[in-house]
């Protein structure tokens, strides 16, 4: 609809300033640093054949609510209408372009007018008004020839999963089910299965550097336990502790977890090494760590991504979503979603609320994330033509029972490749 | 009455400014009093009834904690706050408790002498009036943006 194709000039097009180099161990810094990847990232990641997180089905709870959400650089109007079927559509009037809803969310609307000149669209999208079609007294108007069904923004798919609202551009997305693969979706349904999820607080991170860095840290189980001393001392995240990591066939998306594993605990590898992690470090208030059981399977951590921008976190009972947007080469929104459940107990709010504290952007186990890809973008400024080294584990993007691996790291490079086509 | 009142809750205030501000972070959990009550959110998460905090402490011990975490575990350029502060409300009185609210602003000073506004909001804060002093018992600071930069180290 109004749309008009321009293919890339695939001769034309020479990643600047060196190719890819062969395997999954090198990434080239360019890719961080370079606008034309950005521009053809939203084009083949963002509006191509993938999934992306919009928001949760509990958010747009009953027929009339709305919010506003991004994929990639698009702004997307998600709603419920009458029918209580989930619908998302481009933010984009069809006239002009101005954007046609301005708030964040709300209840009770049951249509969209675009402040510019009043082109009407109902909850699903369609165009169903223009201002002054007709003309006045006879005379101005639209020309016989525009039909309103011809013209609209573009409509995305939908699939629920697990009360996880995903949308998409793409005609040729494979069905949900076969885009995450058996094993992610039985995680998400660890998580969120059978459950109704009550959202607690929603917080923007503003991050100093490309949307991929941050990707990669969220994938990295080989830094947890180094730089997130709170995480270690308190084992949380033991790379002792029994677990694993799990990539899925295409490499896009990842589970690593942790459990607790009694007889580890006494590990001493960590003062062997002497890294900075080990220290004695006592809570002035314990009540912090103290959970309750929520899973009755040991896990106390699940880190899960869906590729290219979604994660599923569960550390302890702090349970929260998080979409990352790209906004610019080096700066990225980390939107936060704190989650507890309609069930839960004063008693097990509370838990929450204090375990909220280890994540966010002030969390005692995720603010240095926060910084660090900032740190990596700042290093490699000025080195676009040298190459970071992924070789922890070896060489592959498969599932492992040791977390020391940058495997799933790997896996996102494999998955980002073959969108890109690089 | 009520001239005194404000004296000592603005007191207090400049206090709690100066003790961040001058990076003396280990005084900062005793400038709470009674059930401490603190907590960082925003003024979306605020109208909208949400519990969750940025920052979340019910007790001074998980104050405690922060500090310990912030000089011993958590990674993260060094950097400082300059506290502006506004006059406060007073909202109501009930016995020796007093609630209030009070604007404020922080600029963030990075080691490189980059300095930017990092956060603008309110204080509602709970204080009992004991003598000539007011003594905070619960801070809930809301941030007029959701956007955080980079993280949040430092109190607010």
């Amino acid at each position: 609809m109004n749309e008009i194709v321009v293919p890339r000039d695939e001769a034309s097009w020479i990643p600047w300033p060196t190719a890819w180099p062969e395997g999954l161990t090198r990434v080239p810094y360019w890719v961080f640093q370079d606008q034309r990847v950005y521009a053809d990232e939203q084009r083949l990641i963002f509006q191509g054949p993938n999934w992306h997180y919009l928001a949760l089905e509990v958010e747009l709870a009953e027929p009339g609510d709305f919010l506003t959400t991004q994929v990639g650089d698009t702004p997307v109007i998600v709603t419920r209408d009458t029918d209580n079927e989930i619908y998302a559509f481009e933010n984009r009037c069809a006239h002009r372009g101005a954007l046609i809803c301005l708030k964040n969310r709300a209840k009770h609307r049951k249509d969209f007018s675009c402040v510019y000149h009043a082109w009407n669209y109902d909850p699903q999208g369609n165009l169903t008004g223009v201002a002054l079609k007709d003309g006045i007294k006879g005379k101005g108007g639209m020309p016989d020839s525009f039909k309103m069904e011809q013209h609209g923004p573009r409509k995305l798919r939908i699939a629920l999963v697990h009360g996880l609202i995903f949308g998409s551009f793409s005609e040729d997305v494979p069905p949900i089910e076969e885009y995450l693969g058996e094993e992610i979706m039985t995680r998400i349904e660890r998580v969120l299965g059978g459950r109704t999820p009550a959202v607690l607080g929603r917080f923007t991170q503003v991050l100093p550097n490309n949307w991929k860095l941050y990707i990669e840290n969220v994938k990295d189980s080989y830094h947890a336990s180094i730089l997130h001393l709170f995480f270690t001392t308190f084992e949380l995240n033991r790379l002792s502790q029994k677990g694993g990591i799990i990539v899925d066939e295409s490499g896009g998306h990842h589970v690593s977890y942790s459990a607790i594993d009694p007889e580890a605990a006494k590990d001493v590898d960590y003062a062997k090494q002497q890294i900075r992690s080990e220290s004695e470090y006592k809570l002035a208030d314990p009540t912090l760590l103290q959970g309750f059981d929520e899973y009755h399977d040991g896990v106390t951590l699940q880190i899960l991504s869906v590729f290219p921008t979604f994660v599923l976190q569960q550390i302890q009972n702090a349970i929260a979503v998080r979409q990352i947007v790209p906004r610019a080469i080096d700066k990225t929104d980390l939107n936060w979603t704190y989650l507890g459940f309609a069930d839960d107990t004063p008693e097990q709010r509370l838990t929450r609320l204090k375990q909220a504290n280890l994540v966010g952007p002030a969390g005692y186990i995720s603010m240095e994330d926060g910084c660090v890809g900032g740190f990596v973008q700042r290093g490699i400024s000025g080195a676009s033509s040298n190459r970071a080294v992924l070789e922890m584990g070896g060489a592959e993007a498969t599932s492992s029972e040791s977390r020391v691996t940058e495997a799933s790291v790997r896996g996102f490079w494999k998955a980002y490749r073959a969108n890109m086509g690089l | 009455m009520n001239g005194n009142l404000l004296q000592y809750i603005t007191q207090a205030q400049a206090d709690y400014a100066r003790c961040i501000d001058d990076d003396r972070l280990e005084e900062w959990p005793n400038l709470f009093h009674g059930p401490c009550l603190y907590k960082i959110t925003t003024s979306s998460n605020y109208r909208d009834g949400l519990e969750a905090g940025i920052v979340f402490a019910n007790s001074r011990g998980m104050l405690t904690d922060r500090v310990s975490a912030l000089r011993d575990a958590n990674i993260y350029e060094r950097q400082s706050y300059r506290h502006i502060l506004g006059q406060p409300s007073i909202l109501s009185e009930d016995g020796a408790m007093v609630s209030s609210e009070t604007s404020f602003m922080v600029a963030r000073i990075m080691q490189d002498g980059e300095t930017s506004i990092y956060a603008t909001g309110r204080y509602f804060d709970v204080y009992e009036i004991d003598g000539a002093a007011a003594k905070l018992h619960q801070r809930t600071v809301v941030c007029d943006s959701s956007r955080i930069d980079t993280l949040l180290a430092l109190p607010l």
